[in-house]
């Protein structure tokens, strides 16, 4: 395995693993701040309405795609399905990279790159949720804070490597990218797949069959899967 | 010139292949040939990887009687409404067309191990350096006591694909008002553990809809089964009163049946029945047995790459082998073959040889939009194919995940089937 470039690093860096729940909630004034680049499409606050995302009232404890009456993304409403709940750990992965978390999702949006605005954003956020006192900051089960070192986003897979163990993943993902029932995997940019199997790997993604199968897989094999599928049409 | 640009690639890749391949292969003749036995989850999966994979370095030969395979996979659903018969046939023009793999239509009635060949029903005998068996399942002479071959009409098993499905499926439906749908339930291990309580989930769907006062028991000579807590609570859900397990601690395997009268007789109680599913013990299809590969009703196989203990280029896939920890399921067939194929390739041809890793998942419905799962990881220790993770639904799940479940399992049909024959 080699080592890409360094420029792709920096914008990759620190992606789903910075849950870094050991700190505090941030600062919800700072936040209200923040929250002025998620203004052009979301609501939050008295009369607040959907517009294009859904309002933010009471999200803290929601499901992912839980709103009645938005018309969620596939993706977003299959995370909620398998059990996403917005808290403070999948809120920072989501609003650090929405697509490691939902890969489909059709939140247009590149991510807070600073840990620092997540946090604030969130506490902001939370201070619009049902009794936030009884809200945990961090739930029960989460893990140990995990990290995604630039290293490993820059691995390059070996593409022959990945054909062999693609074919354990081909017994359910079609390999001509048919998605019925289950997402289609072919032709995705590599960091997508790569961030997407880390999240289920640090079990972010609640998907039980997807954990297990990421579960056992190295961060060169999962380099190597996605250099696979990246040129599978 | 006539030299097609198809035909010059798949020439020169021998070649290559040829130098650089270790010495000891296809001694004398032209490509290594490998012989796969058995068109099913195991054998199509593995004539196609060795196919695809070495890009025309390997003779592949595929044996297999029927020109049709019905899956046994959602034979269920079949039974319960939810799929047609046609949905589960397929048909290995592809194999044949697109990968090039030779698909002869025929049984295998011997293998002479010393001469490496293999007889052919028809007379003809292929010779092989590598051999893969992955023929499914026989049944146990005896194993139920008045039932045997010749009497599988009046009491089908349903066990293996096509007619049999569908003879248990008509029998269902011409149930008197109020009648009786008996099962006899195998003892482990079986293929597709969860199978014969998936089976009577989809019985009591019809017949919930159609005969609701009829009734279904089941002999078990098991304590406990697949999914049960799953299965339990889905029958109490939604078909109370209907099913009755009578499981080994209250003589469920202690069984009889008379076929000429249709009776089935459990811990000495018999009882008149209008339906009488009897999936007697299992072993390895008869061909491995008479390869001299089996021990007792099984072949003992290496996990790293489904050799057989008793010979290094035999391997056994699928139902037939006896591996260690992975159920007997299509998905796990599918997965062997993926292993082995990569495996024969290297031997064969010096390609590249990636560590085993298996994987098994297997659904069941129990009610419309009510799926459920369990499924693990394995490696391959010296021992045996090791378990390494695993998961299972749990009880008391909602309705969206069931439903997602079910959804997912339909999935997977379309993707396993299109890995087995492309
Ligand atoms: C009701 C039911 C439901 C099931 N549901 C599931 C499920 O949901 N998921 C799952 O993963 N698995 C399921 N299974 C299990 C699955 O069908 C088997 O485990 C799987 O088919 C095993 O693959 P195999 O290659 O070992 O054998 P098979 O698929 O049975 O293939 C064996 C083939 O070998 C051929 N053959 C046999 N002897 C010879 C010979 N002498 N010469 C030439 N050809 C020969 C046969 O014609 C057959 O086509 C189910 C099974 C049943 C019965
Ligand atoms: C370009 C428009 C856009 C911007 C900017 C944007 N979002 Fe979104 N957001 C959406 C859309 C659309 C969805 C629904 C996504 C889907 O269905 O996949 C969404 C979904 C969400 C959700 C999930 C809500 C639910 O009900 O499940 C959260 C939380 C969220 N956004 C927070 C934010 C925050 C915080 C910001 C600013 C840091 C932000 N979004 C910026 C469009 C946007
Ligand atoms: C047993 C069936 C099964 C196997 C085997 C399997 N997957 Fe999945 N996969 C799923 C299901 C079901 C989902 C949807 C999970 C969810 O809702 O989060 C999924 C989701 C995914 C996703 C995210 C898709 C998205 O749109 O968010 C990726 C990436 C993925 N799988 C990759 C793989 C790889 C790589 C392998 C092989 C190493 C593999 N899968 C093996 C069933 C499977």
């Amino acid at each position: 395995m080699t080592l890409k470039g360094l420029a792709p690093i920096a914008l990759l860096a620190g992606l789903v693993a910075s849950a870094s729940l050991a700190e505090p909630l941030g600062d919800a004034r700072a936040g209200e701040a923040v929250f002025r680049k998620c203004k052009s499409c979301h609501q939050v606050g008295d009369g607040a309405s959907n517009r294009v995302g859904p309002h933010l009232n009471g999200v803290f404890g929601r499901r992912a795609g839980g709103l009645e009456g938005f018309a969620y993304s596939k993706s977003m409403t299959r995370a909620g399905v398998d059990g996403t709940i917005w808290e403070v750990r999948t809120l920072d992965a989501f609003l650090e990279n929405p697509k490691s978390l939902v890969s489909g999702t059709k939140m247009n949006f590149r991510g807070l790159k600073s840990a620092e605005d997540r946090s604030n954003v969130i506490a902001y956020l939370r201070d619009f949720s049902d009794n936030p006192a009884n809200i945990p900051e961090a739930s029960p089960t989460a893990t140990p804070e995990v990290t995604l070192s630039p290293e490993v986003l820059a691995l390059v897979g070996d593409p022959e490597y990945g054909e062999y163990l693609s074919s354990d993943c081909l017994t359910c993902h079609q390999s001509d990218g048919g998605d019925a029932g289950i997402p289609s995997i072919t032709n995705w940019p590599e960091e997508d797949f790569v961030l997407a199997m880390h999240a289920y790997r640090q079990k972010l993604r609640p998907h039980p069959v997807m954990q297990m199968m990421a579960g056992r897989l190295s961060d060169e094999e999962i380099a190597a899967l996605a250099a696979y599928f990246k040129d599978l049409e | 010139m006539t030299f097609n640009r198809r035909k010059f690639i798949k020439t020169s890749v021998v070649t290559a292949a040829a130098l650089s391949a270790p010495a000891v292969l296809a001694d004398g003749h032209g490509k290594p040939r490998v012989v796969v036995i058995g068109g099913g989850a195991g054998g199509a999966t593995a004539a196609r990887y060795l196919a695809k994979d070495s890009k025309g370095a390997l003779d592949v030969t595929l044996v297999e009687p029927s020109r049709s395979y019905y899956t046994c996979f959602f034979s269920n659903l079949y039974i319960g409404g939810f799929r047609t018969i046609d949905s589960l046939a397929h048909s290995y023009g592809t194999l044949a067309a697109e990968y090039g793999v030779n698909v002869v239509h025929d049984w295998a009635v011997d293998v002479d191990r010393d001469a490496k060949t293999v007889t052919l029903a028809g007379g003809s005998t292929l010779s092989y350096d590598k051999l893969v068996l992955s023929p499914g399942i026989d049944f146990v002479d005896g194993a139920v006591e008045g039932w045997d071959l010749s009497t599988q009409n009046a009491m089908p098993h349903a066990y293996k694909g096509g007619s049999q499905t569908e003879l248990l499926k008509a029998q269902i439906e011409a149930m008197p008002e109020g009648g009786t749908y008996a099962m006899v339930a195998p003892p482990n291990p079986y293929r597709c553990p969860p199978g014969p309580y998936e089976r009577v989930s989809m019985v009591a769907h019809v017949l919930k809809a159609k005969n609701p006062t009829a009734k279904i028991l089941i002999a078990d000579p098991k304590e406990k089964f697949s999914k049960m807590a799953l299965f339990q609570e889905g029958w109490g859900d939604n078909y109370a009163g209907m099913i009755d397990w009578i499981g080994s601690d209250f003589g469920g395997g202690d069984v009889s049946v008379d076929p000429a009268n249709m009776t089935l007789t459990i811990d000495g109680e018999e009882t008149p029945v209008d339906v009488c599913n009897v999936i007697p013990a299992m072993k390895a299809g008869k061909i491995a047995d008479m390869a001299g590969v089996t021990d007792g009703n099984w072949a003992p196989v290496n996990a790293i790459d489904m050799s057989t203990k008793a010979d290094a280029d035999v391997y056994v896939l699928g139902d037939a082998s006896q591996q260690g920890d992975m159920p007997k399921s299509g998905f796990s067939a599918n997965s062997q073959a993926k292993v082995c194929a990569n495996a024969i390739r290297g031997a064969l041809t010096g390609s590249k040889v990636f560590p085993a890793k298996f994987s098994n998942t297997c659904w069941s419905l129990i009610d419309t939009d009510n799926g459920v799962k369990v499924g693990a990881t394995y490696e391959a220790t010296d021992e045996k194919i090791a378990k390494v993770d695993g998961f299972i639904s749990a009880t008391g799940e909602d309705g969206a995940t069931r439903k997602a479940t079910y959804e997912e399992s339909i999935g997977w049909y379309a993707g396993i089937t299109s890995d087995m024959f492309g």
